[in-house]
């Protein structure tokens, strides 16, 4: 590739060729990319495409096998985040670097030279906050603020910095819409100041709102560079993931039947200093029914599949009902032996073991509900292995779980192929409830529609399901019903037509069924999307 | 010039077979330069380390009662550690094992029935479970360290015993030698083969490893001991119960040490003294991760440094050196397993400060 000189002058950071390889494979190849001083550049790409590869090479985390950076036109290495931040780029991670049990200057004060004093810290850090519309109490402690605030706080250390460049990943993957804007008016205010964003999210909507130009990484190459206004998300889209994605399709009209899964005032106390208490919840989940839980992360949603899995029993047996019978002090095991099935949030170490076989991970989820079909031998329990293998064989085909080999270690696929397997694994088993955490939480695009097909076919066989997700276009697609999860209470259910993204929005920010709200008039959620 | 790992795509099949083998030469290189420093001949001094005691037929009885304790200690420990509780005590476990598997022979001398001996044995697998389901009380209870604790209780094990066999066991007749009187005929266990000395101990150790190995292989418990060995949270999701397999894996193999401690004080010393093992229970670790913590592997593993024990005496004798050389050598072994381990899920790159300069252009 060859560029002009006066391309290379006027960008601030310019990047030739770069190239990461981990063993054989290369998470990032021939990568070129320009960032001009004053403009929010989006970088787009599915869970896995190389973004965070790629910034974590311009942050100095990881050091490139090949290529080269070039920062106002001179080309370095760049070593260490320390020396990312000495030439003015600051970073804000998806993940949150910040320790609980410390005030939020005193985190700040971590990445900072050790001589600065805690006061004039706290100070600089109010008044930075106060300017950029961040609002921010220095002496908090960050245990008990919200994600967004937390974030906050990982935007204000870039800041103290002064950086010619602040790169955020993913930054709304964790906010509520309107937190969200809050967020893009800080961006817009650093642009005006001449200060370059570098912007990486999978969101399309935001990208053609707040980005004056756009790359598009696939399986860690650029497949397009562009001015994401000129483009509609069909698109930029195809740019992403390459092809078509199969629309969800829904059926209107499923008949309702008898109530499946009865949750009456379920009150659960905190298990850890960090963990949330779930507050008097009810729910009725119905046969034919979706119903769907917002809610910002670390609002009580992992407590409350605990509790509805029965991995963390609760004291009074009646508060949760399946299918008529008492489950509250009934281990996992009984709850799926009465035809509930779980799939928790996270996929390594929860939902399979990724250093087992994917005949061994069926095994995880079903030695007893299939007692009969898998195992022999009375008491001793053997492990029928060939039945596991044709039953592991028949879900990969189903789902279309693309893997290498006739068995291999679950932690080897792709968290889209895990997701899949881990999701048909109690399709499988046609249960009568299904209770799924972040369904497509870091899945790509294909085997989300996949997975989402799945639920809503699911129930319209006839099964209860409740959908505990953050992503709203998520919710929007599948749902029957939607309650919003806040600080561990949980709303009353509503209809989906009747619900605006906005009043979602709001109840996810802990405003719970405040009357003085007027619900926007019912509108689908394509016309709140399309801007 | 700097050394580089890099983590494999794959685990390597190649590497989880060669990697005991190359530590096993590394042990021996470093035995040779160890006594060849000592000023010996390295070559005839490995030779009557590790290959004369395999020449003859009283030499391979020695080791199989080596042998015996190590196995059976090892495969218990093997399940420990695959469930992720990390038994340190076998060692007290041993001790106690012994001490309760004695009550019979040393307070009814006189009781010589057929029975005994089976009471013995079984008493000998609840001491040393009993013993060992301290720190699995500790550990379920109080989230107490069971490495700290276990640990610890074999020196208080160790002093019981100290002070049982110099007061009320110690025999009135034995010259005031700190020891009980000698078991009766019936309270002992028996040899295998008129051969030589090594007795039943051996076959116990074979049965419960492959026994062992068949759970670990084929049984739904092996499953879930490896489940809540990888991942506790994947563990309760499948209904396990890690707090239950605490008391499992801890009174198996508390057991299983106990076992060996009764096969020992009855099948080759014959009577309880101050000092019953030669630290057999901490060896047994090395001879788990040696056998990568598989019953059968464990089978060859303990063989090997049945050997190192008996290399030890041997090289006493013949070319006059410490016998502590055997530790050296069980050290030595460890520290080569450990580190070869790295060459499964590792690659070793070299990188030259040239091709480095390069890459970053």
């Amino acid at each position: 590739m060859t560029f002009s000189e006066s391309e290379q002058a006027a960008s601030l950071l310019s990047v030739r060729g770069l190239t990461k390889l981990f063993g054989d494979f290369a998470a990032c190849s021939g990568i070129d990319l320009d960032i001009a001083p004053g403009e929010i550049h989006a970088l787009l790409g599915e869970n896995g495409a190389g973004k965070s590869t790629l910034v974590k090479m311009l942050f100095g985390v990881l050091q490139p096998s090949g290529g080269q950076i070039v920062w106002q036109g001179n080309p370095l290495t760049i070593g260490s985040p320390g020396e990312a931040r000495q030439l003015g780029i600051g970073m804000v991670f998806q993940h949150f670097s910040l320790f609980e049990a410390l005030t939020v200057a005193e985190n700040i004060a971590l990445s900072l030279d050790p001589k600065t004093p805690l006061a004039k810290i706290a100070e600089e850090a109010a008044s930075l906050s106060k300017a950029y519309g961040l609002p921010l109490d220095p002496y908090a402690h960050v245990a008990d603020l919200s994600v967004g605030e937390r974030q906050r706080i990982e935007i204000v250390r870039a800041l103290l910095q002064n950086p010619k460049l602040i790169i955020l990943d993913e930054p709304t993957s964790v906010l509520t819409p309107q937190e969200a804007d809050r967020l893009f008016e800080t961006l817009f205010k650093l642009k005006s100041e001449g200060r370059s964003v570098l912007y990486i999210s999978h969101r399309l909507e935001e990208v053609r709102r707040i980005c004056d130009r756009a790359t598009v990484l696939r399986h860690g190459k650029v497949t397009g560079a562009c001015d994401p206004r000129q483009e509609t998300p069909a698109s930029l889209a195809r740019m992403m993931v390459g092809t078509e994605v199969a629309a969800v399709h829904r059926d209107e009209t499923v008949a309702l039947g008898d109530v499946q899964l009865d949750v009456t005032d379920l009150t659960v106390k905190a298990r850890s200093p960090f963990a949330v208490s779930l507050k008097n919840i009810s729910m009725r989940v119905r046969a034919g029914e979706i119903l769907a839980i917002a809610g910002i992360a670390g609002n009580g949603q992992s407590e409350l599949f605990d509790a509805l899995s029965g991995e963390y029993p609760v004291a009074d047996d009646d508060r949760i009902k399946v299918r008529g019978k008492s489950v509250g002090r009934t281990g996992i095991n009984g709850r799926r032996l009465l035809g509930a099935s779980f799939v928790p949030e996270e996929r390594h170490g929860h939902a399979a073991v990724p250093g087992m076989s994917l005949t061994d991970n069926l095994l995880l989820a079903r030695s007893q509900p299939d007692r009969k079909a898998f195992l022999s031998g009375g008491l001793a329990s053997i492990v029928r292995s060939g039945a596991i293998r044709l039953a592991t064989k028949r879900i990969c085909q189903q789902m279309d779980v693309r893997k290498s080999g006739e068995n291999p270690l679950a932690g080897s696929l792709s968290g889209g192929n895990l997701q899949k397997f881990v999701v048909g694994r109690e399709l499988d088993r046609q249960p009568s409830i299904m209770i799924v955490n972040q369904p497509t939480w870091g899945v790509d695009a294909g085997a989300a529609s996949r997975i989402r097909q799945a639920l809503i076919d699911l129930a319209k066989s006839g099964s209860a399901v409740v959908v505990i997700s953050q992503d709203l276009d998520e919710i929007f697609e599948v749902a029957t019903n939607i309650a919003v999860i806040s600080e561990g209470k949980l709303s009353e259910p509503h209809p989906v037509g009747s619900l605006s993204l906005e009043r979602i929005g709001l109840m996810m920010g802990g405003i719970h069924e405040s009357h003085s709200i007027p619900d926007a008039m019912p509108s689908s959620p394509e016309a709140t999307h399309a801007h | 010039m700097r050394i580089e790992l890099q983590k494999r795509a794959r685990v390597s099949t190649l590497f989880s077979v060669l990697s005991p083998l190359l530590a096993l030469v590394l042990t021996l290189i470093g035995g040779a330069i160890l006594f060849w420093a000592l000023g010996k001949n390295p070559g005839s001094a490995l030779y009557s380390f590790f290959i004369e005691p395999l020449l003859e037929v009283w030499s391979l009885h020695e080791l199989a009662v080596k042998a015996a304790p190590l196995i059976l200690i090892a495969v218990g420990l093997s399940i420990c550690y695959r469930s992720n509780n990390w038994n340190i005590g076998a060692e007290g476990q041993f001790t106690i094992g012994a001490i309760t598997g004695s009550i019979l022979p040393v307070l009814y001398p006189e009781w010589h029935s057929p029975m005994i001996l089976p009471l013995m044995l079984l008493m000998g697998i609840a001491g040393g479970a009993l013993y060992a389901g301290i720190p699995a009380l500790l550990k379920t209870r109080f989230n107490t360290n069971e490495i700290l604790t276990s640990l610890m209780l074999v020196y208080i094990a160790q002093l019981f015993l100290d002070w049982l066999v110099r007061g009320p066991w110690r025999d009135p007749q034995g010259y005031n030698f700190p020891q009980t009187k000698s078991f009766q005929i019936e309270a002992v266990l028996p040899e295998m083969l008129a051969s030589g000395r090594a007795h039943w101990g051996f076959a116990f150790a074979i049965i419960a490893a492959v026994a062992l190995w068949f759970m670990m292989r084929f049984m739904l418990k092996g499953f879930e001991v490896q489940v809540l060995g990888q991942s506790e949270r994947a563990g309760r999701f499948a209904g396990f119960s890690a707090r239950r397999m605490v008391w499992f894996s801890m009174l198996v193999s508390g057991g299983l040490a106990g076992l060996a401690g009764i096969s020992e004080v009855s099948g080759s010393i014959g009577h309880v003294q101050p000092s019953i093992s030669p630290g057999y229970g901490f060896t047994a670790i090395i001879v788990a991760f040696l056998g990568r913590l598989n019953p059968l592997g464990i089978i060859a593993s303990g063989l090997v440094l049945a050997l190192t024990y008996l290399g030890g005496e041997a090289a006493q004798l013949s070319i006059g050196i410490s016998d502590k050389v055997s530790r050296v050598f069980q050290g030595l072994l460890l520290f080569f397993v450990l580190s070869c381990d790295t060459l499964i899920h590792y690659r070793i790159r070299l990188i030259f400060a040239g091709s480095q300069a390069e890459a970053k252009g």
